[in-house]
């Protein structure tokens, strides 16, 4: 059996991965990281607007905080939110010193812009590609610290106790599936294993996520005990291509491009969905608009409306819009300086996630989660353009560090199961969530499992059967499962959410559940074999869709990017509060714990969403 | 003096550009007229393409020997190589294996060899090559399985050229001022994606397995003309490129830069890093 035994183990290398294992390697640990994908592929590389950071004269962290507290509807908790605006700048200024190539100002600093929803333009950019250099930058001084990166290397599963409380438990590593040569391998952490697995947007049939974004972090930290925060409240985009996702940047609506629905009508307008903003209006208003025109049979194919710009010219869209020429020619074949381009409402971004603290820590000791996986929570209801790369730099560096062994004080946000304030006892679902039985063999806790090289063996061994069991198999394709709930997401769950389509969503997937217990793979092969690697991330998706469906079955007002058709109003009496969800052994609880809207210096108070 | 050198140099970045920026928009209007004539011959027929993709499995009988697999794929309009692969692989055979992950030419993990020419699969229209397409793992890489080719020997060129910004001198609390000019000059060499169809396209390469390859010396001259590093940085950097397998091997025979899929000027890059070294080197005279 091959164990690797490293400090820290970073799961995934974007750029929450890459920032936390430098930080843990600037305290003198010894630092792995393990990544189905090599560094460069993640998608971090795919952010394209910048990073919030208050760094100029006029603007402080007070501001920003301000700013994403309002733009999370007040969801998000203030010492996580003070903590992103407080450290943003440093690691800007950090990233700059690493030679990152951002954008530049006539006197040689580095150029800042407007965002939505920011009351200074302090978005820090490198052209359209800032993601993208933001990744480079990090991998460059990984190997530059010759950090142990071992790439492709699929992990399925960590190595925890199976104390009966999940707040007793201690993460000792984790196991992952060697791509290349179909070996199933242990890692063991003596310090702590970081989750940074990133986005999950795969649980969607139309996403502008990476086909690798399948919610692996989040479904093995809830399977192990620590409970998922805020599931309900997903980003939609309203400009991507239907064929691919692919996004088109709200820029081209900013420079005058227009919307029309299949009957040439600018419906933005014309039905009333945003009189005066029109075609800017906020992304979940414009969202709601296009597919209520396609539901109402006045879209194009039944699927997406167009958006056009032809009127603004081939010479101001050359200048001002040459990429999107290039993205819809690549992608979708289309010519936007001679026809409409298609597009409709994509999946963008989570906000849920792992429950963590404002250091990254879980209720598992020595396990971590920094960045979109996780939940700190910094965007509460809604994100903020902007601000998921400083999240990614930010909560990175303090899980790194933290794991490693820096003293970062109490952290203020409380986390783990005994931070219920009250429990959800009402919900009515169609069906039972959770494990179909109890043999379902994730931490069966009994109490038998707590010396860490036990764990980390035994977990290989469960892995290496689970692997065997698949491969010789002979049942079900993993990808009709998968196509099957994403449908049902899309349809249920998406931006319009009612009472009779979640519950529909959950009977769905209880249903992808049930096929799933007879799934296997029909590449028999131990090289590369990505058909094994997409079954095992499918049954991530069955219980990252399930969290989603029920937070919001159980959220009945409408606040950020969650909107509920009896429920069009937000309650704040009702619903100052987070929706938590742990596993609890296979019979998932519901509970709720409240937002934190106590500063550093003040109270946050609730303000209307309007900009 | 530098001055000079400095603005002569934006000259010819902003001439490369605007070359690139041609050479770009005549491929599209080309191809709007492939298009035309694809989408022509499309009504007549049953609106499926075929695609022939190399099978091999070091491990599994019948794989062992490499061969071409036929695969009949609906045909959708802005349907993209790498679409067609996925249709084949959900639909047909769930064994059939290629990276792929962002699909919009940003990984880097899709670079394939599309009727003989390096491209990335999810920036490829259907429409836009002829039918039957040919689909083959990169030429000049070991194939570990199908269309996935082993990429430590890429990994390990780029990481020969120490990858990484270095200077002793930094400003404390504050960023270190660039001018736009000098940002500008190493744009285009900072938006390489690894996908490594420029060394799989190189006949040097091929044929000099210690070769840096046309990536790797991009991403010297990412750091040698990036004057926050300055001078004597630039003069290590110019002696690691120098080496007997760097730049003077390089024959300026602009496939890297044709196969490029983010027009990166690739070639040009080689030939500015040469000229610097000659200028480098007259100055120990």
């Amino acid at each position: 059996m091959t164990i690797h035994e490293h400090d820290v183990i970073v799961v995934g290398a974007g750029g929450a991965g890459l920032r936390a294992a430098i930080a843990a390697d600037e305290e003198g640990a010894d630092v792995a990281m393990v990544t189905k994908l090599h560094p460069v592929r993640s998608h971090t590389g795919a952010a394209e607007g910048g990073i919030n950071a208050a760094l100029r004269d006029g603007d402080d962290w007070e501001l920003h905080a301000y700013d994403t507290m309002k733009g999370s509807d007040y969801l998000g908790d203030a010492p996580a939110i003070e903590t992103l605006a407080q450290d943003a700048p440093e690691e800007v200024i950090q990233l700059e010193h690493w030679g990152m190539p951002f954008s530049r100002e006539d006197d040689g600093r580095v150029s800042q812009r407007p965002f939505g929803g920011l009351s200074f333009p302090r978005t820090t950019y490198a052209g359209a590609e800032t993601g993208h250099h933001l990744l480079h930058t990090m991998y460059e001084q990984v190997v530059k610290r010759g950090i142990q990166v071992y790439d492709e290397f699929y992990v399925s599963q960590l190595a925890v106790t199976d104390h009966d409380d999940p707040e007793d438990r201690e993460c000792h590593g984790c196991v992952a599936y060697d791509i290349k040569s179909g070996e199933v391998v242990g890692f063991r952490a003596t310090n702590g294993v970081i989750l940074a697995t990133g986005g999950d947007g795969q649980v969607f049939d139309h996403t502008t996520n990476a086909v690798a974004n399948t919610g692996d972090g989040p479904a093995m930290a809830y399977r192990a005990g620590v409970p998922v925060e805020d599931m309900e409240f997903v980003q939609f985009h309203p400009t991507t291509l239907p064929s691919t996702g692919v996004l088109i940047s709200e820029g081209v609506r900013g420079e005058g491009g227009i919307l029309y629905n299949g009957e040439g009508e600018r419906f933005m307008f014309e039905h009333g969905y945003a009189n005066n903003a029109g075609e800017l209006a906020s992304r979940d208003v414009v969202s709601r608009a296009e597919l209520t025109e396609v539901n109402e049979g006045r879209g194009i194919n039944d699927e997406y409306v167009y958006l056009d710009m032809r009127h603004l010219g081939e010479e101001r869209i050359y200048d001002r819009l040459e990429n999107i020429i290039h993205l819809a020619e690549d992608f979708e074949g289309v010519n936007p300086v001679e026809e409409p381009m298609p597009v409709k409402p994509g999946q963008h971004y989570h906000m849920g996630g792992i429950e963590t603290s404002e250091h990254g820590e879980t209720c598992v000791d020595g396990l971590y989660a920094a960045g979109e996986c996780a939940c700190a929570s910094v965007h509460g209801s809604n994100r903020l353009g902007g601000n998921a790369l400083p999240e990614l730099i930010v909560f990175g560096a303090r899980a790194g560090h933290h794991a490693a062994g820096r003293d970062l004080g109490e952290a203020e946000v409380p986390i783990g199961p005994s931070a219920e304030s009250e429990p959800e006892e009402s919900l009515d679902t169609p069906v039972e969530p959770g494990a179909l039985d109890s043999t379902d063999g994730d931490v069966a806790a009994d109490g038998a499992l707590v010396e860490p090289a036990e764990v980390v063996e035994h977990a290989v061994e469960y892995e290496r059967s689970r692997v065997e069991e698949m491969l010789e198999g002979d049942g079900t394709n993993h990808a009709e499962i998968r196509e099957d709930l994403q449908t049902a997401m899309t349809e249920n769950v998406n931006v319009f959410r009612e009472k009779e389509g979640l519950k529909e969503a959950l009977e769905v997937i209880r249903e992808c559940r049930e096929r799933y217990q007879n799934v296997s793979v029909s590449d028999p092969s131990r090289t590369f074999n990505t058909d094994l690697i997409h079954t095992i991330e499918t049954r991530n998706l069955i219980d990252i869709a399930e969290t989603i469906t029920l937070g919001a079955l159980a959220r009945d007002e409408f606040r950020g990017a969650h909107w509920r058709r009896e429920h069009q109003e937000r309650k704040d009496e009702d619903w100052l509060k987070h929706t938590m969800i742990s596993w609890n052994g296979g019979t998932p609880k519901l509970y709720y714990k409240p937002v934190i809207l106590e500063g550093e210096n003040k109270e946050y108070e609730p303000k209307v969403r309007s900009y | 003096m530098s001055t000079q050198v400095q603005e002569r140099e934006s000259e010819t970045e902003t001439e490369e550009a605007s070359e690139h920026q041609e050479r770009r928009l005549s491929e599209k209007r080309e191809r709007a007229g492939m298009r035309e004539r694809a989408e022509t011959d499309l009504s007549e027929t049953d609106e499926t393409v075929r695609i022939k993709v190399f099978r091999y499995d070091p491990e599994v009988e019948g794989k062992k020997d490499p061969r071409f697999d036929t695969f009949e794929v609906p045909f959708t309009k802005g349907m993209t190589v790498l679409d067609s692969l996925i249709y084949a692989r959900d639909h047909f055979d769930s064994s059939l294996t290629f990276r792929h992950s962002c699909r919009q030419a940003i990984c880097g993990s899709d670079a394939l060899f599309v009727n003989g020419k390096q491209r990335l699969g999810c920036k490829t229209q259907m429409v836009d090559l002829e039918w039957p397409v040919r689909i083959e793992p990169l030429p000049h890489a070991e194939v570990v399985k199908d269309l996935v080719v082993d990429m430590e020997h890429f990994y390990d060129q780029m990481e020969a050229v120490e990858p990484y910004f270095q200077t002793n001198d930094l400003p404390d609390g504050e960023e270190q001022r660039q001018t736009r000019e000098n940002r500008e000059k190493v744009k285009m060499s900072t938006r390489c994606i690894w996908c490594s169809a420029c060394m799989s396209s190189c006949n040097i390469a091929a044929g000099d397995n210690e070769y840096l390859g046309p990536a790797a010396i991009n991403k010297a001259y990412r750091f040698a003309m990036d004057k926050r590093e300055g001078e004597e940085m630039k003069e290590h950097r110019l002696n690691i490129i120098e080496q007997e397998h760097g730049v003077w091997r390089c024959q300026t025979q602009f496939s890297c830069t044709e196969v490029c899929p983010k027009d990166i000027p690739l070639t040009e890059h080689i030939q500015e890093l040469k000229r610097e070294a000659v200028k480098s080197n007259l100055k120990f005279w």
